[in-house]
């Protein structure tokens, strides 16, 4: 292959992945304005709050959980080389809260709800539903997309702080039963070290990758070519681009929160 | 001089083209269709039919050529009142999965500018769930708990619920079985009767054009090869139109085997 051909190939690489975060931002601005001029469509918002947020609960309270257990266990194992082992509820809290609470529950929320989403709304286009839905003088955009983004807005920082709550929760109980420390201690400990901004971060982020999460299955449902590959292609794609999304915006906000 | 006083065709396809990539599939398409006339569209698999309605409807935007609703341009004007002059029987029936058959039927009903209140909407859903031969048990069940057949009619209700002006149906019989195929085209012919409405339909099964169609138009490489009333349709001349009526294998129209 000739470096000009190569040049060329980089180019129109370049210019796709371009028009494909133009478009997908396009989406997302056409989704905030449906959001706010009606008709609304209160049904569909609940069901997606009930879908996205309170179905949510279990996984995201058995990812918190056992993610703070292990947490605990690994600065108690890891500390104890320079006799640091007292750490335990502060880094546990610190990590949970800042780091790890929102981005597993956006992961989790990600593996759950964007593909299901996107496996939905793809299945509506591939059988006609969405076309039916616009010959019935229904707008997919406001119907179909503007409450599942608005209910994941609300819901997934929600998500965020009982996944963080859970996660702290699950160190505590493996430093109180497993690794002996004071019950009263470690919560003192948690509550005095944490700030206001770690939490208004853990909350923010939530927002943020909700939003992602919501917008992605959306998007790639839309977007789905025809028959069951094109259902399962966009339900791939969907959850592939929120995954990278969520850790991106993880990484900005989190430069955005503790490093400027 | 005498000027005419005819009204404006219900809808007016006037060169209609529309691509996908280099996939060229109309390519000045003409089509008339008088009110309260059902004119039938047939043609091989991926000759544009079902890209022609959903053109008139503004689901797919045409690259060149004006359409005409009731002498004005279709997608002119309001959006919403455009729409709601129509129905639309979808070829799988496109009933949402995650609502009961009333809410279904009477979707239009329950939303937008012919919002009604929630017991009316289901007393039209009933009373068109009878018109087309169902049972008020039906209205509670999930689209996923009927059969084909059934879901063919529930998708008939719906597209009548609103007292449409023009209907279209998309290949209404495919999947049914002779029997129900039957009986869908004659629901479909007295409904449209019974309405006054304009009917556009696009279908491969002779037996529909027969029961269904006033009027039938041939569309073969992306423009209407014939168009005339049903009667002509076995003294056509055109080998086109023949081999398609008679499918038979051997003649202009090339079958990929």
């Amino acid at each position: 292959m000739s470096p000009l051909s190569l040049l060329a190939r980089l180019g129109r690489l370049a210019l796709g992945a371009l028009a494909a975060v133009g478009r997908v931002a396009l989406f997302a601005i056409s989704t905030f304005t449906h959001m706010l001029r009606p008709p609304y469509y209160p049904r569909e918002f609940a069901l997606s709050l009930l879908q996205i947020g309170w179905l949510s609960l279990p996984v995201v309270g058995l990812t918190a959980v056992f993610t703070g257990g292990a947490l605990a266990l690994q600065i108690y194992a890891g500390g104890a080389r320079f006799n640091a082992e007292a750490v335990v509820p502060q880094i546990v809290a610190i990590g949970m809260v800042r780091e790890l609470g929102p981005v597993l529950v956006g992961l989790m929320i990600a593996a759950r709800v964007t593909s299901s989403i996107a496996a939905e709304i793809a299945t509506m286009k591939v059988t006609e539903q969405i076309d039916a839905l616009v010959t019935l003088s229904t707008n997919p955009m406001q119907y179909l997309v503007a409450p599942r983004v608005l209910a994941a807005l609300i819901t997934v920082p929600l998500l965020v702080g009982i996944g963080d709550i859970i996660g702290i929760a699950g160190g505590y109980a493996v430093a109180v039963h497993n690794l002996d420390f004071n019950a009263a201690a470690y919560l003192k400990n948690t509550v005095d070290f944490l700030e206001p901004l770690d939490v208004i971060s853990s909350l923010v982020k939530g927002a943020f990758f909700g939003v992602i999460a919501a917008t992605m299955g959306c998007y790639y449902g839309m977007q789905s070519g025809r028959g069951a590959q094109g259902v399962g292609s966009a339900t791939k794609s969907s959850v592939e681009a929120a995954a990278v999304l969520i850790l991106a915006a993880n990484f900005i906000l989190t430069g955005v929160f503790f490093s400027l | 001089m005498t000027q005419d006083q005819s009204p404006p065709p219900m809808i007016k396809m006037d060169g209609v083209y529309k691509a996908f990539g280099s996939n060229r599939v109309l390519r000045g398409m003409n089509l008339s269709i008088p009110r309260g006339s059902s004119m039938v569209i047939i043609g091989g698999s991926g000759t544009g039919k079902s890209v022609a309605l959903k053109s008139v409807l503004g689901l797919i935007k045409p690259d060149a050529g004006e359409i005409y609703v009731d002498g004005k341009p279709a997608g002119s004007g309001d959006r919403d009142a455009f729409l709601a002059r129509f129905g639309m029987l979808f070829q799988g029936g496109a009933l949402f999965d995650s609502l009961p058959v009333w809410q279904n039927v009477a979707f239009r009903l329950q939303r937008g500018s012919l919002k009604r209140p929630a017991d009316e909407a289901r007393a039209i859903a009933i009373e068109k769930l009878r018109r087309v031969g169902l049972k008020p048990d039906v209205a509670d069940r999930l689209p996923a708990e009927l059969s084909g057949g059934m879901q063919k009619r529930v998708g008939l209700a719906r597209a009548i619920a609103a007292d449409p002006e023009i209907i279209f149906f998309d290949e209404p019989t495919t999947g049914l079985d002779p029997i129900m195929s039957g009986v869908i085209n004659d629901l479909i012919r007295e409904i449209v009767v019974e309405m006054g409405a304009t009917a556009m339909t696009i279908t491969h099964d002779m037996s529909s054009v027969r029961a269904i169609a006033d009027n039938v138009a041939m569309l073969h490489d992306g423009v209407i090869q014939w168009a005339g009333p049903v009667a002509d349709l076995d003294q056509s001349g055109d080998p086109y139109l023949d081999q398609f009526i008679h499918g038979r294998a051997e003649g202009p129209i090339e079958a990929v085997r």
